[in-house]
């Protein structure tokens, strides 16, 4: 099967759904084979990729210690 | 102190009921879960966990006054966050220090395209480095240094796992708005990022090539 190519601002431009899955079944060919061929987009690709995971386990917000009794109390004495 | 344990196997439209009928431990039920998320979403607004605080114990007591008409279409989870956002804008509306950011900024569509900064061929940063302090703090200003509008897009798709449609919902912006700044957020979190992907939070050979096509 003969894909279209893709250009590396399209790829760039889709590249966060890409990683979500958001894009369709022709698309994700493309991107793919542009994947393939492009070791800069690819470059591109991994370190995202990379990212998210970074940021989806690494990022931690302290919640402030007593937090939860606090608003509990404050829902019990509305 | 944690809720009683029999509350545990009610469904939440059983315990939306409940606290409807004036049964706050229903409601806290309810609630407990949602904590780390709404302080998270407060916080990508906020960055201050007093003000985060804050802003989530107005969210929650809002969020039973309204509960009588809440109609479960979405989840409860998602609705509290959306509160939640709202009341944290607010607040950052009325804080002084904030005059510059125009909450019509929210709303604007994305113009133009992102261009990922450079095509440094960066060494993977494995899960385990996230042991280092230094990474953790590196990551936590990366994410501050957003501006507000990717930051809580990333937090609520990458944090949070909201789903596209969800995220949209909470944030009152289209689908589309969703993706396109969430591909700028992760852009800029790479870039900010960068300095340590030369190999420095991990172990083995630095390798950090920036190759330019133009």
């Amino acid at each position: 099967m003969r894909v279209i190519e893709i250009s590396c601002f399209e790829v760039w431009r889709e590249i966060s759904n890409f990683i979500d899955g958001e894009v369709d079944a022709e698309l994700r060919a493309r991107m793919e084979n542009h994947f393939k061929e492009c070791t800069h987009c690819k470059a591109i690709l991994d370190g995202t990729r990379n990212v998210v995971k970074l940021v989806g386990d690494g990022v931690e917000y302290e919640m402030p210690p007593g937090f939860s009794s606090r608003l509990q109390e404050k829902i019990k004495n509305k | 102190m944690s809720a009683p344990n029999f509350q545990v196997e009610k469904t939440e439209a059983e315990l939306i009921a409940l606290s409807c009928s004036g049964d706050r431990d229903a409601f806290y039920c309810l609630v407990q879960p949602c904590e780390r998320g709404v302080f998270a979403a407060a916080m990508a607004i906020l960055n201050n966990s007093a003000d985060a605080e804050e802003v989530v114990q107005e969210a929650v007591m809002k969020a039973l006054a309204a509960l009588p008409r809440f109609r479960g279409e979405a989840k409860f989870s998602t609705w509290l966050i959306q509160i939640t956002i709202n009341e944290a804008r607010l607040k950052r509306r009325k804080d002084r220090r904030h005059l510059y950011d125009s909450i019509d900024e929210q709303q604007t569509d994305e113009q133009g395209d992102a261009f990922p900064k450079d095509f440094a061929d960066w060494r993977e940063i494995p899960s385990e480095a996230l042991q280092r302090k230094e990474l953790r703090e590196a990551l936590k200003r990366a994410l501050d240094s957003l501006a507000p509008k990717y930051r809580e897009v990333l937090i609520l798709r990458d944090i949070q796992h909201l789903s596209i449609q969800e995220t949209a919902q909470v944030l009152n912006i289209s689908e589309g708005n969703v993706k396109t700044r969430l591909l700028r957020a992760r852009f800029q979190m790479r870039d900010a990022l960068a300095p340590g992907f030369d190999g420095s939070w991990a172990s083995g050979k630095t390798e950090y090539e920036k190759v330019r096509p133009w």
